[in-house]
């Protein structure tokens, strides 16, 4: 019994992971309904400009957000002014095929520059901390305070989206583009700040990532697959939602796992057929972001 | 006539596609003035809106605003400008409450008469329904915050387009009686209307469009109902 | 005066012709091709026939698939399950894997059609990681590791390497021919009407009464198995299977992708045109693999965002010509009246 517990307690916490995955994905979806193929490697580029800061700063990877955040916000903007706004409009060809064709060449980039080599960051003691829950209940500090900020992350990005001139321009331009404009809004500046905002929080996704396993440029597609089950399972259109579906992706995989190692992916995976053969419209809907 | 127009439309021709829908239009406004424009369906009144607001490419000397052509400038930099635009049917913002739409408005901050306070006090009744999402609002109620959410712009031409559409005549009195109030501020209006009692009564000039063109124009008390209803109708 | 609908037209007349030529030479290329040319020659044709198929699911219907290599790699794990479990021919294995295939394809359709779009197309693709964990777990297939085709069935496909050889590759030949023949079939039937009505407008396609949910449904599981066929082949020839190989997302659905990219989108002639740019690029690019897939994703994207339509799409729009004949026309009397290429269809 306590074994189950401990196994639910570590889903639930890599679960934060995976909302953090999964955050930047509905954001663009739902101010531009653009699904950005290249997401998932995108966090494992953070992972890796959080590397090569880490190593020629001499810094810690904490630290290392500092830098690793604005920049790839910067890249986010740059992105989406240069390439991906022209390939917005009804046809949903372009921004599919560009973005994977991104996805592509970010591997690849990653891989000449980098090859193929598991790499990880270093946090020091922190990665071998515990807390004691309760008898015989542990809880990595790690995985805790990951947790922590994913929560923080989808708080702070509610808060955006509901609370601050900012947000009230992603949900108008999300609504209607001509009259977001009649606003003074210039649509192109719009939606790259959104992917600005997308890409910080994958720049703080990347580096939890690296810190807490090893990563290499080929495991960009599979955060892609677990951001988006998470948006699937947890429902369209809802920030608290997309925690949710992290979270029962989290522990469908731990549950997997724990049975038989060599059924943790497929078990999210089965996890996600369900709940889009038996309620596609996820577990906690709303009818528009 | 000593004065240039505040905004100038010149040899305007506008096209959806292959299809022209303005030949050659002519129009102006001048500084607080209130104009009217009115024809039947698919006169190109419309049109004639969204190309002033930029919606629509135009030419650049076609329309000029302001001492400045502004033909074929982005819609949001003509909005900074100050030219705001009310879309026909309303348009708000379903995502947004009433106050957020008012407040969206108000992302130029220009500075003006107008901010949300002013405007709740010309609109009363949005100060009550401020948190309400703009969807639960009646059609009037709706109409006054999208000219509220033009308003918080502090434009210098508001053109409204079809205000009074789909609304019951005690509603659009209610609208227009507030009009004055707007000119008095300092803000020119273009009233895009197929209700031409109401724009002949609101406006001190009309311009009648059928079919793309300017069929008629004078001042609203020089006007006939014959010669209006003749230049509508293109008999 | 009589009305009737073409589908020829002049250049399609002489594409046709030179198509027929071009067959010819090939069916006979075991006299004059050595080793090597068969094999790379077998290569191009199961490239334009999955190019092919992906093309008639994304650029006709209108379906962004990132995941059928799960038809492919399924395809070939039938036919190694079948040939290593049942003893079963590797040559009839082939369409057997395709009848698999369009069963599986079925429930797959329903639970991946509930999605929409972008979304549709991940789901396809995790689709394709699932069957791809799956295959992993069953160890009397070789597991992670994968397996190879026992010597006893290689040989009896001929006795002799040549022979197999020549086999295999008219197999292969034989393959994109019959998968060229039904799409082009597809596109000539009321079917093909149908999906082109779908791509301009569903909604307007389901005012006439147009199934669309059935039709892309049925295209699905066609494509699914067509895909699954060629699959089979591939993995025959390799002799080796192993679950990253047969699933792999560079080589069956990045590789795809790019070449019906640039080729053109949502023209038969697209892929066929691809397939020869991708080799050509490949022949000079050789052994630079990594800076090779970069290089493709940039062109692809360059592509993608100034000549949609790519190569064979700006042909068409600077000559109008068609090497298949499957332009609808209307004919009065002896004159042309309307055709569709010029409307764009």
């Amino acid at each position: 019994m306590i074994d189950w517990i401990n196994v639910i307690l570590q889903g639930v916490l890599v679960g934060g992971l995976y909302a953090m995955f999964a955050a930047g994905l509905s954001l663009i979806f739902g101010v531009m309904r653009l699904v950005n193929i290249a997401h998932g490697d995108l966090i494992v580029l953070a992972a890796y400009v959080a590397l090569v800061t880490t190593e020629t700063l001499g810094v810690g990877p904490l630290t290392s957000l500092a830098f690793v955040v604005p920049l790839m916000a910067v890249i986010g903007y740059a992105l989406q002014r240069l390439v991906l706004n022209r390939t917005l409009g009804e046809d949903l060809l372009p921004p599919l095929l560009v973005t994977f064709g991104l996805s592509v060449i970010i591997q690849n980039g990653l891989l000449a520059v980098f090859t193929a080599d598991s790499r990880k960051l270093q946090a020091g003691d922190i990665e071998v901390a515990t807390i004691r829950v309760f008898e015989g209940v542990y809880v990595g500090l790690l995985p805790l305070l990951q947790f922590a900020v994913a929560v923080a992350v989808i708080a702070a990005l509610q808060f955006v989206f509901y609370r601050t001139a900012l947000g009230r321009a992603f949900r108008a331009t999300a609504d209607s583009q001509s009259v977001a404009q009649l606003m003074g809004l210039d649509n192109r500046h719009v939606f790259a700040l959104a992917m600005a905002l997308s890409l910080a929080v994958v720049a703080i996704a990347g580096v939890f990532l690296a810190v807490r396993a090893n990563f290499d440029p080929a495991i960009g597609p599979a955060r892609l697959i677990f951001g988006f089950e998470a948006v699937i399972i947890g429902g369209l259109g809802s920030l608290w939602g997309t925690l949710a579906g992290g979270l029962v992706l989290g522990v469908a995989q731990a549950i997997g796992a724990h049975i038989n190692p060599g059924w943790q992916l497929l078990a999210g995976h089965m996890a996600f057929l369900v709940i889009l053969a038996v309620r596609p419209e996820g577990l906690f809907p709303k009818v528009r972001l | 006539m000593s004065e240039p127009p505040l905004l100038a439309v010149r040899h305007l021709d506008a096209f959806y596609g292959d299809f022209q829908a303005l030949f050659d239009l002519s129009v102006d406004v001048q500084a607080g003035e209130a104009v009217a424009v009115v024809g039947a369906n698919g006169a190109g009144k419309s049109t004639l809106l969204s190309s002033i607001a930029g919606l629509i490419r135009t030419r650049r000397d076609a329309v000029t605003f302001d001492g400045a052509a502004i033909g074929g400038t982005p819609a949001h930099t003509i909005a900074a400008r100050g030219i705001a635009l009310v879309p026909e049917g309303r348009a708000l913002f379903p995502s947004l409450t009433v106050e957020e739409n008012l407040l969206i408005g108000g992302q130029l901050k220009r500075p003006g008469y107008w901010n949300l306070r002013r405007v709740y006090e010309l609109f009363p009744m949005l100060a009550e329904r401020a948190h309400v999402p703009s969807t639960a609002l009646s059609g009037g109620q709706q109409q006054m915050a999208a000219i509220g959410r033009g308003l918080m712009s502090n434009p210098k031409l508001l053109l409204c387009d079809e205000i009074s559409l789909g609304l019951a005549p005690i509603v659009v009195r209610d609208i227009y009686v507030r009009l004055p109030m707007i000119l008095a501020q300092g803000t020119s209006l273009m009233l895009v209307e197929q209700d031409v009692v109401q724009a002949l009564k609101a406006t001190q000039r009309v311009y009648c469009l059928q079919e793309g063109r300017v069929a008629l124009a004078g001042a609203a008390k020089d006007l006939t109902r014959e010669a209006i209803a003749a230049a509508y109708f293109g008999v | 005066m009589s009305v009737r609908v073409a589908f020829a037209s002049r250049s399609s007349h002489i594409g046709m012709g030179l198509c027929a030529a071009a067959l010819v030479a090939l069916a006979v290329a075991p006299l004059w091709g050595g080793r090597d040319d068969l094999q790379l020659l077998s290569e191009v044709y199961t490239y334009v026939a999955l190019a092919s198929l992906w093309n008639l699911l994304a650029g006709y219907a209108g379906l962004v698939s990132v995941g059928q290599q799960a038809y492919v790699g399924l395809g070939a794990y039938v036919l190694f399950a079948f040939a290593i479990l049942a003893g079963l021919s590797p040559l009839w294995a082939i369409p057997l894997a395709g009848i698999i295939a369009a069963i599986v394809a079925m429930p797959v359709a329903g639970l991946v059609f509930r999605l929409r779009g972008h979304y549709f197309a991940i789901g396809t693709w995790i689709i394709a990681e699932v069957f791809r964990l799956l295959a992993s777990q069953v160890s009397v297939l070789g597991g992670g590791s994968g397996i190879s085709l026992p010597a006893s069935l290689v040989i009896a496909i001929a006795s002799s390497r040549q022979w197999r050889d020549f086999i295999e590759y008219w197999i292969a030949l034989a393959l994109v021919v019959a998968v060229l023949a039904l799409i082009v079939l597809l596109l000539r039937s009321r079917y093909g009407l149908a999906l082109k009505a779908i791509r301009d407008s569903e909604l307007a396609a389901a005012c006439n009464g147009i199934d669309v949910l059935r039709t892309k449904v049925l295209v699905y599981i066609i494509t699914a198995a067509a895909t699954a066929m060629v699959g089979a082949f591939i993995f025959l020839q390799r002799l080796r299977i192993s679950p990253d190989a047969a699933f792999s997302v560079n080589d069956w659905t990045a590789f795809v992708i790019f070449i019906t990219v640039i080729g053109g989108i949502g023209r038969i002639e697209g892929p066929i045109v691809g397939t020869i740019v991708f080799f050509a690029l490949r022949q000079t690019l050789a052994d630079l693999d990594t800076i090779y897939l970069l290089t493709l994703g940039v062109v692809a994207i360059l592509v993608m965002l100034m000549a949609p339509k790519g190569i064979w799409g700006l042909i068409v729009e600077s000559f109008g010509w068609q090497v298949f004949p499957l332009e609808r026309s209307v004919i009065l009397g002896d004159r042309r009246v309307v055709s569709e290429q010029k409307s764009g269809g």
